[in-house]
């Protein structure tokens, strides 16, 4: 599946991009976030398992069990502080 | 046309402007209630270091629809006309102006709780991130499970400050 990942605030510095177009079997917002996890250490920091990251797909918030379809739009963020 | 009910704006916004906009030429309504959120020159955790500037990044398109959707839900909630948020991003200094809620209703009990959902709701689940610039350096803003807690007394369970 292709998809596209974006990347907000702190998890964007520590990712070290806004975001990314992705090649990924992962069928879950949770795997995608395992695969990210282990494939450079980039991600292993910003997307590690203890850390308070936020995900939505296609724009909507989701949690990690959110099924991913070909060509959706997926983003991790932290926890939000607008207002 | 009707009015955009959200905008996501680098500009200032005049609250007088937005109020009557927002009123029309609607006679129904009796009660307007609005908020606006300021930019403090304390950061909450480091109450000695004085905040310069603030910088809010947001997630184009994102912002939008979930405004919209919270407004949604406060138009199934309460007995309400008129709903408008304005909220700024980019760079911003203290006392700036940083978001507007207002409501308008026929009597004053919906537009106030309307106003205070909607904020409840943004503080929690609005893709917006707050960075404070200090003499001390940049920091991002860390949320807070009180606002998480604001929003459960509406029956929304929040979930983002949480680990």
């Amino acid at each position: 599946m292709k998809i596209r990942v974006r990347y907000f605030a702190s998890v964007r510095e520590a990712m070290g991009c806004n975001g990314e177009l992705l090649q990924t079997d992962a069928a879950t917002l949770g795997a995608l976030r395992a695969e990210l996890v282990t494939r450079n250490a980039a991600g292993a920091d910003a997307l590690a398992p203890g850390r308070a990251v936020r995900m939505a797909l296609d724009q909507v918030l989701c949690d990690a069990s959110a099924a991913l379809t070909d060509g959706c739009e997926v983003a991790f963020f932290p926890p939000v502080t607008g207002g | 046309m009707q009015p955009a009910r959200v905008s996501i704006q680098t500009a200032d916004f005049d609250v007088a402007h937005e109020l009557a906009q927002l009123r029309g030429a609607d006679a129904r309504v009796g009660a307007v209630c609005s908020f606006i959120g300021t930019v403090r020159d304390r950061n909450a955790d480091q109450p000695d270091a004085a905040v310069q500037a603030m910088e809010l990044e947001h997630y184009p398109g994102m912002t939008e629809r979930a405004i919209e959707a919270m407004i949604d839900q406060a138009y199934a909630r309460f007995d309400m006309y008129g709903a408008r948020v304005v909220h700024r991003i980019g760079v911003l200094q203290a006392r700036d102006q940083i978001v507007l809620v207002a409501v308008t209703s026929a009597h004053r009990g919906s537009s106030f709780q309307a106003c205070e959902f909607l904020m409840d709701y943004l503080k929690t689940q609005a893709p917006f991130w707050k960075k404070e610039f200090t003499a001390q350096g940049a920091v991002w803003v860390d949320a807070r499970v009180h606002d998480d807690v604001a929003l459960a007394r509406w029956g929304i369970v929040a979930s983002n400050a949480g680990p």
